[in-house]
């Protein structure tokens, strides 16, 4: 193989495929896992078939990773025009091919649109506009299955910069310069952590990637991993250069398939070219990497959980009150970093400290990706800096509510974060004000909700996640989320008492007060936040048996208006359960013990009739019967 | 052996390094409440009743005292009112599957727990560990072992194989089960081992 031997190799490798990459035209097709459920492969197919057909040999076709706007994937951008094509399907292909490759012009109804506005370039669309892509920039120009693609970017330059031009404790103070902390959801200083585990006696020391990103509806480690793995592999490698370690290890979790092979590709790539194993470019730093699959437990993803189940073990957390730095993995010092945290460090290398503290606040430096999801227009990954407000990333980004809806809450930081009401859209995301505001940065989850969300139902959805995804080793967490569990399920039922509000707070007290782990001491989050900010819902739950977000099934009744009814028979042929009786041409009623509360006859009721209405309480629905 | 001095509940305390924050406390008397901890087995920190306040400065924080060891300078407070409040509300599930525990009985009463408001039942199996520590640790055996996770865990005889040559001379994890349901539990399991 031809290995790497000096930095100058590298700088070598990288002027040829950069020279290389100038030529021609170059199709980059998202193959995430957004666009890749979309059909991308199709659209691939498609894409190789036509261009052969054509003869257009100098037109390179890359599958890269995820490009962030997963709302409308597949998503194909054609270089170097930068033309960005949305919703794209095999049949649209030869079209695409004739009008942009061969004669640059624009297949118009394929690009992004907004108030008669074509925005035809990537950059332009407002999705992309507002944001400031660092650790995603790559993911659109890259093929994350070839080292060469990433070296061409000016990948592994910031090992080479570590390797021969800064000492240990040089990177560490660039890093601490920085300001990075970590984004795994603690926000610790990355540079304290390297700095204690460099300054650890033994010298044996490990340096672990934490990805095992499991909140619902995270996926930006996931998309880090599959869409560009090296910019994580070398950002451990010059954590390691650090710390002083040999060795490492990535911890992706096992439903992550794609970012597991990606990683596992890179390493041995990274291999082949003499960027892992003995005197890197023909330096004395020596390091290997392995790859840890997970088993599919979410709280593997607390620290010593994690290195638990990289030992061998059963990944529970342990009761340990040494710092990882001093006693980690297999008792030496180690430094456990999340994957976005890793892929930070080449960029903090290569172009200073200053330049990467040029985006954030003065407390938390640089950009962080969050996974927009939920009732926002436009769905997807989005990198902002750190201190943008609520109301950029959900209305300029987001594009602001789906259907017109109005906002009323954004849930930040998976299970262990909190629900952010409509009165603090304009906070800044950064680690400390969503702290104070009962929530936390987290991963960067980000579910955005309107007011067809009832928030006791939410806090019950993360409640039972995390009953699921307890080890159940403490008494405290197995024991209280559990009955944390039954009375929210009791409330949504309509079942509540007078004083499960109180027995919820003690619980939540209980959990953040005795639990073993992070999972546990922060597993009541969700319920104290939307407490804080919505315990008026709790109550009308509670007291009056009504969800004013008509969402729980068991306290609302649909109901159709016999003065607004024509008859015409829509919704009776759509009830699954028969429950809906009349004869045509007259009015329609719902058999109340017969419904199943599925919604269907308000769906298909045409707009002009409007007859069927939805409820809460049920109770209320008696009255209108009455009349 | 190095010496090592910290302050518990405003006492200044001599300790062995190695030694933890509840041995340390109990060589003063002081009575802290624990359930999973064993002076043969290593801390496990499941049980959370021997929770104490850490005061460093203006910081404080509840640890577990069985795997918190001592260093020099610590001001512990082994009742504070935080602790207090962590504890009764352990107790509060506790207690409830815990009737033969006179010592539990007694914390109860204590901190004030007369009834519970939590509705699973534990089955009499508070999921300690110790009689799965015990065999793991001290008698090197792995005869029982913890399945299933979250509310779903449970101890199980694994592999039952190990029966005739091991368990049915030792059964010493019948005699440290704190709920003293674990003899009957074995007598149960036993004859379908046999036949």
């Amino acid at each position: 193989m031809n290995k790497l031997a000096s930095a100058q190799d590298l700088e070598n490798l990288r002027q040829r495929v950069a020279e290389g990459n100038k030529a021609g035209v170059t199709l980059s097709l998202c193959c995430g896992t957004g666009c890749g459920a979309n059909g991308s492969k199709k659209v691939f197919d498609a894409l190789s078939a036509e261009l052969a057909k054509r003869g257009l040999r100098n037109v390179t076709v890359k599958r890269t990773g995820c490009h962030g706007f997963c709302e409308r994937g597949p998503i194909l951008i054609v270089f170097p025009s930068e033309i960005c094509y949305l919703s794209v399907t095999p049949e649209r292909i030869p079209e695409i091919v004739s009008k942009t490759v061969e004669n640059g012009l624009v297949v118009e109804d394929l690009v992004w649109r907004d108030g008669g506005k074509l925005f035809a370039r990537h950059s332009e669309i407002p999705f992309y506009a507002h944001q400031k892509r660092r650790l995603l920039a790559n993911n659109t120009v890259l093929d994350p299955t070839d080292i060469n693609d990433y070296i061409g970017c000016g990948g592994y330059a910031a090992l080479a910069r570590a390797l021969f031009s800064l000492t240990p404790q040089q990177v560490i103070e660039e890093i601490r310069k920085a300001g990075l902390r970590g984004r795994g959801g603690g926000g610790f200083p990355t540079a304290t952590k390297w700095e204690a585990t460099r300054s650890a006696a033994d010298p044996v020391k490990y340096v672990v990637v934490n990805g095992d990103e499991g909140d619902p509806g995270a996926y930006m480690d996931r998309s880090l991993l599959e869409g560009n793995p090296h910019s994580v592999l070398e950002g451990l490698l010059i954590g390691a250069y650090a710390v002083g370690a040999a060795q490492g290890y990535f911890y992706i979790r096992q439903e992550y398939p794609l970012a597991l092979e990606n990683a596992r590709r890179a390493i041995a790539q990274a291999e082949e070219k003499g960027l892992l194993g003995d005197n890197i470019l023909g330096s004395p730093f020596s390091f290997r990497v392995g790859i840890h699959q997970g088993a599919g437990a979410f709280v593997s993803g607390e620290s010593s959980a994690l290195l638990s189940a990289i030992e061998g073990h059963v990944g529970e957390p342990r009761l340990k009150y040494v710092r990882m730095s001093e006693s980690g993995l297999r008792g030496k010092p180690t430094t456990l970093n999340n994957v976005e945290t890793w892929a930070n460090v080449p960029l903090i290398v290569a172009k200073g400290a200053d330049w990467f503290s040029s985006a954030g606040t003065a407390a938390s430096t640089g950009t962080k990706i969050f996974s927009l999801v939920g009732k926002v227009r436009n769905t997807g990954l989005v990198e902002v800096p750190m201190g943008a407000t609520l109301r950029q990333i959900v209305f300029d980004i987001g594009g602001g509510m789906q259907n017109g809806k109005t906002f009323k809450a954004v849930q930040t930081g998976g299970p262990s974060g909190g629900c952010i009401p409509a009165q603090h859209l304009d906070a800044k995301v950064d680690f400390d004000t969503l702290a104070g505001l009962g929530s936390m940065m987290g991963s960067g989850g980000m579910i955005v909700m309107d007011d067809d969300s009832c928030m006791v139902d939410v806090a019950r959805y993360f409640v039972d996640f995390l009953k699921e995804e307890s080890c159940g080793k403490c008494l405290p967490c197995r024991e209280g989320i559990s009955e944390m569990s039954s009375i929210l399920n009791r409330i949504v039922k309509g079942q509540g008492k007078p004083d499960d509000l109180d027995f919820l707070e003690d619980i939540a007290v209980l959990l953040s007060e005795a639990s073993l782990c992070g999972l546990g001491s922060s597993a009541a989050n969700p319920v104290m936040s939307t407490l804080r900010y919505f315990r008026k819902e709790y109550e009308e739950h509670i007291f009056q048996k009504r969800c004013s977000a008509l969402a729980c099934k068991s306290l609302i009744a649909f109901h159709i208006a016999a003065a607004k009814c024509t008859g015409c028979g829509l919704c009776r042929k759509q009830c699954p359960v028969c429950a809906i009786g009349g004869v045509a041409k007259s009015a329609h009623r719902i058999d109340q013990a017969l419904c199943i509360k599925c919604g269907v006859c308000l769906e298909v009721c045409p707009s002009k009739f409007g007859a069927v209405t939805k409820m809460s309480p049920a109770s209320s629905l008696a009255n209108l019967q009455k009349q | 052996m190095n010496s090592i001095t910290l302050t518990i509940d405003g006492k200044s305390v001599e300790a062995r390094s190695g030694e933890t924050i509840l041995d340390a406390a109990r060589s003063l008397g002081i009575d802290v409440p624990t359930l999973c901890h064993h002076k043969d087995l290593l801390p496990h920190g499941s049980c959370r009743l021997c929770l104490v306040e850490l005061k460093q400065g203006a910081r404080s924080q509840l640890v577990a005292s069985c795997g918190y060891y001592v260093k020099n300078g610590l001001t512990v407070e082994t009742d504070s009112p935080r602790v207090q409040r962590a504890r009764k509300l352990v107790l509060e599930i506790l207690f409830a599957s815990l009737h033969e525990n006179t010592d539990i009985q007694r914390y109860a009463r204590r901190y004030g727990v007369s009834r519970s408001r939590y509705k699973r039942s534990l089955e009499y199996c508070v999921l300690c560990g110790l009689c799965v520590r015990y065999c793991q640790e001290v008698k090197k055996a792995d005869c029982i072992g913890f399945v299933g996770r979250g509310v779903h865990r449970e101890v199980a005889w694994i592999p039952l194989s190990r029966y005739d040559d091991t368990c049915k001379k030792c059964m010493d994890c019948q005699a440290i089960c704190p709920t003293g349901v674990f003899p009957s539990n074995w007598g149960m399991a036993s004859p379908a081992v046999e036949s």
